[in-house]
């Protein structure tokens, strides 16, 4: 009882920089009597469907393509859908609270989060992007009309969304009461968040900076009728965030013969080219690739540019494939290309850094048999052009339904 | 025509096509020179895949992003013929420039820096007084660019006063005495813009005391960045200026220059445009594909000089963006072309989940 005492003194000194987007310090105080719930509850799933029919009626979400496709993944047919998987006849409850540190450059990865935390059962402190993203405030409204009227679960109990400065204890506070911190945001916010205490039996459920590649069949490009369609979907994959997002492929791997490749090649880029025509582009971008370019080419591996149309768009070739070629991209429409005669070849580069591998043109069996061959240390999803962005509840090889909860064995 | 036989002439007084002429031949043999000289450099140029043989213009040289030399050590001599270390000033935890000079290019610097200055401030010596602390040369073997600056200009001084202590407070009865001293000569004034508005201006403002400075010609360079940030122009920084000590716009000089290209720098004449000299040159291109933007418009600044040759510095890609305004008919009478700097290009707000991304510049 000391112990909680001791916390909540602590909590009051540091409520001053905290800002609630969702619920209030008084509810939060109580956070740790409130027991959790099974994964998937009807609560749970009814409350998202809710929250997917309010943000349906704002007539904001038009304008926002990534609202609308997370008001579309909560719905109670999706998320029956998903919880199929998870009917195995155990009993799993949510760890408790979750504490998750959201990336403060994608304005709605905070809300898969939180779905994430909800439907494992738990309760959820949401620290979101700092910066005032429109689709952030779309989203909370939404949830703030459906606490409103959904009584039977009392979301104000189990759900925080808070913002705060840099310099606030609060990341140290709610380390401190967590059961699982998850921290989005790559490498450095891993590291700074890490400083802070976590109890003995929590766990950290961290997304580190990872890399993606796409791999190309060129003699499907060269038949491919619809090329404006596989163009678009890859700049979905690619320029939609700025080809930063870490499921963004920056290397592209194209298999088969050179002279189809070569035909393959011009189809393809010609086709993005088109696609780019509207991309806002910033004229740092330009310095960035060039920088880019000329610091990596003194490191000795033969790259060489590719005449390139304009600064939208620059490939690079590399005759060959090795360790460390994530350290050879850069963002904004960077590609580093290399042709290779079977997909084994990948093998020689792929390693923990790397998560998405998208493709055209193959048998998703046939990339899985691939894959179970090789026995890769990278490599967590593998999913068609156009569908690299699309959230899933596994993710970076996590199953977070899984690891945000825990099973009670009743032998 | 090399660097030695230019000091002889006016550093304005080539005519485009003269000048072209001589640029494009002592750029093109730098390329080659650079080339075959800094293995770095040649690494860069075939990624590219330039031949240095098939170069006819120096337009279509490769320019060099200025931040390369925070990344790389790039040097085109061996390195018991590097006599000095240039870096860029940053603040604490910032990523610094190195340039590495050898006896031939620092020389060369110097004599250039003269040439041009002494068309502002005449060939004879003036006494100087300097809009700085002496503390700032304490390091002699480092030369960060403000000491760098304020020495490369301390040689125009026949004596040479500094105003600021180590806590960069004016000393007025300095000032006072240096006046009453050289009373009626003509005073050359040096310091960093930003400097001159925060330490002289904004002191000066605030005490009844007004020197008579109507004799002096002030020469400020190291960009109005911080200054911006409280609306302050050319035109109202020579204003404000001219209102507590009596000096007459027309004799206060901007210059545009860098570490990474000291000695040829670019003055600010009497009707408020930057000049190239016969030393350099300005291309202004556009972010989109590089190409070479037209006069009037603005973009990216390239920068090219022809006197880095114990570094490959001789064509660079600066992050400022600027407007060429013409060539060769300033109404100043300087030839050569004639710009202004707009500004610094913006840190993209880039989309994307990771966030070391703008850490990593």
């Amino acid at each position: 009882m000391q112990k909680l005492e001791d916390a909540v003194i602590h909590m009051q000194q540091s409520f001053s920089n905290i800002f609630f987007l969702f619920s209030n310090h008084n509810k939060l105080v109580n956070v740790q009597n409130i027991s959790s719930e099974e994964i998937f509850s009807d609560n749970s799933i009814s409350l998202l469907n809710q929250l997917s029919i309010e943000l349906y009626k704002s007539p904001k979400i038009r304008k926002y393509p990534d609202v609308a496709t997370f008001a579309f993944f909560c719905r109670k047919a999706n998320i029956l859908n998903v919880k199929r998987k998870y009917n195995q006849g155990g009993f799993r409850l949510g760890r408790g609270i979750v504490f998750h540190i959201a990336p403060s450059n994608v304005p709605v990865n905070f809300a898969y989060s939180m779905v994430a935390g909800l439907l494992s059962g738990n309760n959820n402190i949401v620290r979101v992007p700092s910066k005032n993203f429109e689709q952030v405030s779309i989203i909370i409204e939404a949830l703030k009309n459906v606490a409103i009227s959904n009584n039977s679960f009392d979301l104000e109990n189990r759900l925080f969304l808070v913002k705060y400065e840099k310099s606030s204890d609060a990341t140290e506070y709610f380390s401190s009461i967590c059961d699982i911190r998850v921290i989005w945001g790559g490498d450095q916010t891993i590291d700074l968040v890490r400083i802070n205490k976590i109890q003995p039996r929590s766990i950290d459920i961290t997304f580190s900076d990872r890399y993606s590649f796409a791999i190309i069949n060129a003699e499907k490009i060269v038949y491919e009728k619809k090329i404006d369609k596989v163009a678009n979907n890859f700049f979905n994959d690619t320029y939609l965030f700025d080809q930063n997002a870490c499921s963004a492929p920056r290397i592209v791997i194209w298999i088969g013969s050179e002279d189809v490749i070569k035909k393959a090649k011009n189809i393809f880029w010609n086709s993005v080219q088109n696609r780019i025509k509207n991309y806002d582009f910033s004229p740092i971008l330009a310095i960035d690739k060039l920088v880019s370019l000329l610091e990596q080419s003194t490191m000795n591996h033969q790259l060489t540019k590719v005449k390139s149309i304009n600064n939208k768009l620059w490939r690079i070739n590399t005759p060959i494939l090795f360790k460390e070629l994530e350290n050879y991209t850069c963002a904004g429409g960077y590609f580093l290309e290399y042709n290779a005669n079977s997909i084994d070849e990948i093998a020689s580069f792929v390693t923990r850094k790397f998560q998405t591998m998208a493709y055209f043109g193959f048998e998703k069996n046939d990339l899985m048999k691939a894959l179970k061959k090789m026995k890769l240390l990278g490599i967590d999803r593998v999913v068609p052009f156009g569908k690299t962005t699309d959230f899933d509840l596994i993710w970076d090889g996590y199953d977070l339904i899984y690891i945000l909860s825990r099973e009670c064995v009743v032998v | 025509m090399c660097i030695q036989d230019l000091l002889n002439i006016n550093p304005y007084s080539l005519k485009s096509e003269a000048k072209y002429n001589l640029l494009n031949k002592e750029l093109l043999s730098l390329t080659k020179y650079h080339y075959e000289n800094s293995p770095l450099y040649k690494n860069m140029l075939d990624a590219l895949e330039i031949d240095i043989k098939d170069l006819r213009n120096y337009t279509d040289i490769p320019f060099l992003p200025v931040r390369l030399f925070k990344e790389l050590d790039l040097v085109s001599v061996s390195p018991e013929n590097i006599v000095k270390t240039m870096t860029s000033s940053g603040t604490t935890g910032q990523k610094v420039s190195r340039i590495y000079l050898d006896k031939e290019t620092s020389s060369n610097q110097t004599k250039v820096l003269t040439s041009i200055v002494s068309n502002y401030l005449g060939m004879k010596r003036v006494p100087m007084l300097i809009i700085d602390s002496s503390d700032i040369l304490k390091n002699r073997t480092m030369f960060s660019a403000r000491g760098a600056g304020i020495l490369g200009f301390s040689m125009f001084g026949s004596i040479r006063e500094y105003l600021c202590d180590s806590e960069m407070k004016i000393n007025l009865g300095t000032l006072e005495n240096f006046l009453i001293k050289h009373k009626d000569q003509k005073i050359f004034i040096f310091g960093f813009t930003f400097m001159i508005w925060q330490h002289f201006y904004n002191e000066l403002k605030n005490v009844e005391y007004r020197p008579d400075l109507s004799n002096a010609i002030l020469i400020h360079g190291g960009g109005w960045k911080k200054i911006q940030s409280e609306s302050v122009d050319s035109e109202q920084f020579k204003k404000s200026l001219n209102e507590v000590c009596g000096i007459k716009p027309e004799n206060i000089h901007d210059y545009y220059g860098m570490v990474e290209q000291t000695g040829s720098i670019y003055m600010e004449c009497e009707n408020g445009y930057l000049h190239t000299s016969i030393y350099s040159d300005i291309i202004i291109r556009r972010s989109i594909d590089f190409s070479i933007a037209d006069l009037g418009e603005e973009g990216l600044i390239e920068v090219v000089s022809i006197l880095p040759k114990s570094y490959p510095g001789h064509v660079l890609l600066t992050e400022d963006q600027g407007i060429v305004f013409g060539e060769d008919n300033c109404k100043c009478g300087r030839l050569g072309k004639y710009f202004k700097i707009t500004g610094r290009i913006k840190n993209a707000e880039i989309r994307g989940c990771s966030d070391s991304y703008a850490a990593k510049f």
